[in-house]
């Protein structure tokens, strides 16, 4: 196993996801001899996951089941210790493209936080690329670093425990695009600008506040950044059920004589659709886009 | 100019490049000499050679590209001198002194977009009395119309998606870019896994996933018809080497290579038949047009031998021979092909899935998750939900996957300037729609039509034991 290559079997020291049912997960390290508890009882790790394939059904102690399935940048989003408030997949997928990340692209991130980003963007670097990511809570960034070995994409990453915006990403003229999700990411657009390469690359910043987006655009057109553009994706589920959409009876049609063929009463017309959720999240962040150009 | 490492940063000649105007993309290729037109404006690239993207190009008289000089920014106007607000603006149609007459003549004078919008500030009656936003706003608009400048990009994913979802988004099933943006994320695209495409979307999500797999990695496209349709990809520019990593298998076949009863050695008798056909036509065009020219004719009437006669059929036996020999290779290398990507499926061990096609994607999804791994993502997109709703209750019907989700996005762009920061006006009414999930292991111990009455009993269970 590894966040940026599939394998077939879940071997000693991997890190697995457990899907539980409907949209709830939780990650295990496997380890030979260890046990975790699920509400549908223990899984004993030495019988129950190593060896197994990826993707297999574990039936727990108390008789229910659970599938094991191989780790992937979202299925940890919604699995990983929150340590801080993170990005969800929707914006992530987003900033991925509009940063034009690939195989081989040098990124520069900050502040870590979680990691949530932070692996989808070493999956999509991977295996040329490299992740400057910088983090000014020790703490956090020691974390980070951690699971980073665990999910053995370490030699894809550097973190840097330092403030961004007075010391920089720690690199310059490298990245071909840089990430900003601080609370003042105007006062760190110049060490972005900086840690880009010559030729230029593509920029990103996540606010929530309008007031925010609107120093970082200023600090952008000063630094002559170019295609400055904000956006909002907002993600919306539908459930998919079957409704039942009873009939009115309008009482005896003088209309057809005779006998009722149909009795009435009961009478329904049931169709497949989909159902909004009562509540969806309305807002996440602005994500501003720009291109720095050729210096 | 000498700078190292800006030789893969310049512009060069057969490179398939990006042109932008505002918000408007056009992707061609470099040819030497060709006309290029690109918003109501024609121009030749040849000047572009040579010069690093993103570069900024003006059109000068007769299609000839000038690099942009660095321009002063601001507003024409030095002095600033603004209303508050328009009270006394009155819309009596005069306020712009210029005919359209005028107008035109100063465009044949080959006044540049800049001097023209001057001209037009310079001779409205009211722009002194409108606001400073107003005048931005009006300069901004003049601007679009009157700037006759191109800008060449290198194509990336981002840009050919906006441009097609731009330009023409009935060729792309209108896939918005937030949405295929869902979809590679979606369907964890990376370098190094084996990914089937199946899309009628120009190769547009082809192009877009190989730039993602970077060149590690197989994909298998699996295409409807008679051959792939790739100009999409075409339009990326990858290396040569991007090419090895690309298989193409057609879904005509799929029934039997599911059966276990394609055959990879024999001859496709089909594509044979079609390919006898084909180098027939071609056979007979040529000898047609020998026939028709004089020198041939005069060649007939004049050497009456036998010799010659003999000489020109022993000639035409070879060419018969060269073709067929041709045809021959071209026959073995598309089964070659064939075999590989059949041999690239048969393990049914594929990574990831991704659909958009214009086809019905129920029957799509549920033959081509036969040849993914357990554990692997997919990603079906549709224009229309209903046929993803489908998908979702035959999904979890027969079982097999988890975390099955159908949804859209909705994609707002907002206008951030001082004191006039807001959602812009219009925005896309739909990108289409997404149903994802993951494959899982299918009970090998019951058969399928008992697995589905027994499915919904676990499920019960389950919820008794968090309830309880």
């Amino acid at each position: 196993m590894s966040f940026v290559e599939y394998s077939d079997c879940i071997q000693d020291g991997d890190v697995a996801i457990v899907y539980l049912g409907h949209n709830s997960v939780m990650p295990v390290k496997v380890q030979q001899g260890a046990q975790t508890q699920t509400r549908y009882g223990v899984i004993r790790h030495s019988s129950d996951l190593i060896g197994q394939p990826y993707g297999s059904k574990v039936t727990c102690s108390k008789g229910g089941w659970v599938y094991v399935l191989h780790p992937t940048p979202e299925l940890w989003t919604v699995a990983l210790p929150h340590r801080t408030q993170i990005l969800y997949t929707t914006d992530i997928a987003t900033i991925t493209m509009m940063l034009e990340l690939k195989p081989g692209s040098v990124v520069c991130e900050s502040g870590t936080g979680s990691g949530s980003l932070s692996h989808a963007i070493l999956r999509t670097i991977a295996p040329t690329g490299h992740l400057h990511t910088v983090e000014f809570h020790q703490q956090r960034a020691e974390k980070v670093q951690e699971e980073f070995t665990e999910h053995r994409v370490d030699h894809l990453v550097t973190v840097r425990n330092q403030d961004v915006c007075k010391d920089g990403f720690g690199v310059t003229g490298v990245a071909d695009a840089v990430f900003l999700d601080i609370p003042s990411p105007w006062e760190a657009v110049g060490h972005a600008k900086a840690a880009m390469k010559r030729q230029g690359g593509r920029l990103c910043s996540f606010s929530p506040c309008i007031e925010q987006v609107q120093r970082t655009c200023q600090a952008l057109v000063d630094q002559g950044f170019q295609e400055i553009n904000t956006l909002e994706v907002l993600l919306r589920i539908h459930d998919v059920r079957t409704v039942s959409l009873p009939l009115p009876d309008f009482g005896p049609d003088s209309r057809s004589d005779g006998v009722e063929e149909t009795s009435p009463n009961h009478a329904a017309v049931s169709l497949k659709t989909t159902t909004p959720p009562r509540e969806m999240p309305g807002h996440t962040g602005y994500l501003t886009f720009a291109t720095k150009p050729r210096t | 100019m000498a700078d190292n490492g800006d030789d893969e940063y310049r512009i060069q000649q057969g490179d398939y490049v990006v042109l932008k105007r505002g918000d408007i993309f056009k992707a061609v290729q470099i040819v030497p000499k060709k006309k290029i037109i690109f918003e109501k404006q024609w121009f030749f690239l040849d000047n572009a050679v040579g010069n690093l993207y993103s570069t900024t190009f003006e059109i000068s008289s007769g299609g000839i590209l000038q690099p942009q000089k660095l321009k002063e920014t601001g507003t024409p106007s030095d002095l600033k001198e603004a209303g508050t607000d328009n009270r006394n603006i009155v819309d009596d149609g005069k306020s712009q002194k210029l005919t359209r007459d005028d107008i035109e003549t100063l465009k044949e004078q080959g006044l540049k977009g800049q001097e023209i919008i001057q001209q037009l500030i310079e001779n409205s009656s009211t722009f002194r009395d409108k606001t400073e936003y107003a005048q931005d706003k009006y300069i901004k608009k003049k601007k679009k119309k009157y700037e006759n400048t191109v800008t060449v990009l290198k194509p990336s994913c981002r840009i050919l998606a906006m441009m097609y979802h731009g330009r023409e988004p009935g060729k792309i099933c209108h896939l918005r870019y937030d949405t295929l943006a869902q979809m590679l994320t979606l369907a964890n695209i990376h370098a190094r896994s084996k990914v089937l495409v199946f899309e009628t979307c120009a190769g547009l999500v082809l192009g877009s996933i190989m730039e993602r797999m970077g060149g590690y990695g197989s994909v298998i496209q699996m295409y409807p018809g008679g051959g792939p349709v790739r100009a999409g990809v075409e339009s990326f520019g990858f290396p040569a080497h991007f090419h090895d990593t690309l298989h193409e298998f057609p879904i005509c076949h799929v029934n039997a290579l599911l059966a276990g009863d394609l055959d990879t050695t024999a001859k496709d008798p089909t594509a044979e038949e079609k390919f006898s056909l084909a180098a027939d036509e071609e056979q007979i065009q040529p000898e047609a047009e020998q026939q028709g020219s004089p020198e041939e004719q005069s060649m007939e009437t004049n050497a009456e031998d036998d010799a010659a006669q003999d000489q020109e059929k022993i000639e035409k036996e070879k060419r018969k021979e060269a073709k067929a020999q041709e045809r021959k290779v071209k026959l073995e290398e598309k089964r070659k092909k064939l075999a590989a990507a059949a041999a690239l499926l048969e393990g049914r061990n594929a990574d990831g899935l991704v659909i958009a096609s214009r086809f019905h994607p129920c029957p799509v999804l549920m033959t081509l998750l036969r040849f993914l791994a357990p554990s692997r993502p997919f990603v079906v997109y549709s224009q229309y939900k209903e046929t993803l709703i489908e998908c979702y209750t035959k999904l979890k019907e027969q079982g097999g996957t988890v975390n099955l989700r159908l949804s859209d996005t909705w994609l707002r762009h907002y206008q951030v300037l001082p004191n006039r920061t807001h959602p812009v006006l219009l925005m896309s009414g739909g990108g289409g729609y997404l149903l994802s999930g993951m494959t899982v292991a299918v009970d090998q111990s019951k058969p399928a039509a008992s697995q589905r009455s027994e499915e919904p009993a676990p499920k019960r269970q389950k919820l008794k034991d968090t309830e309880g």
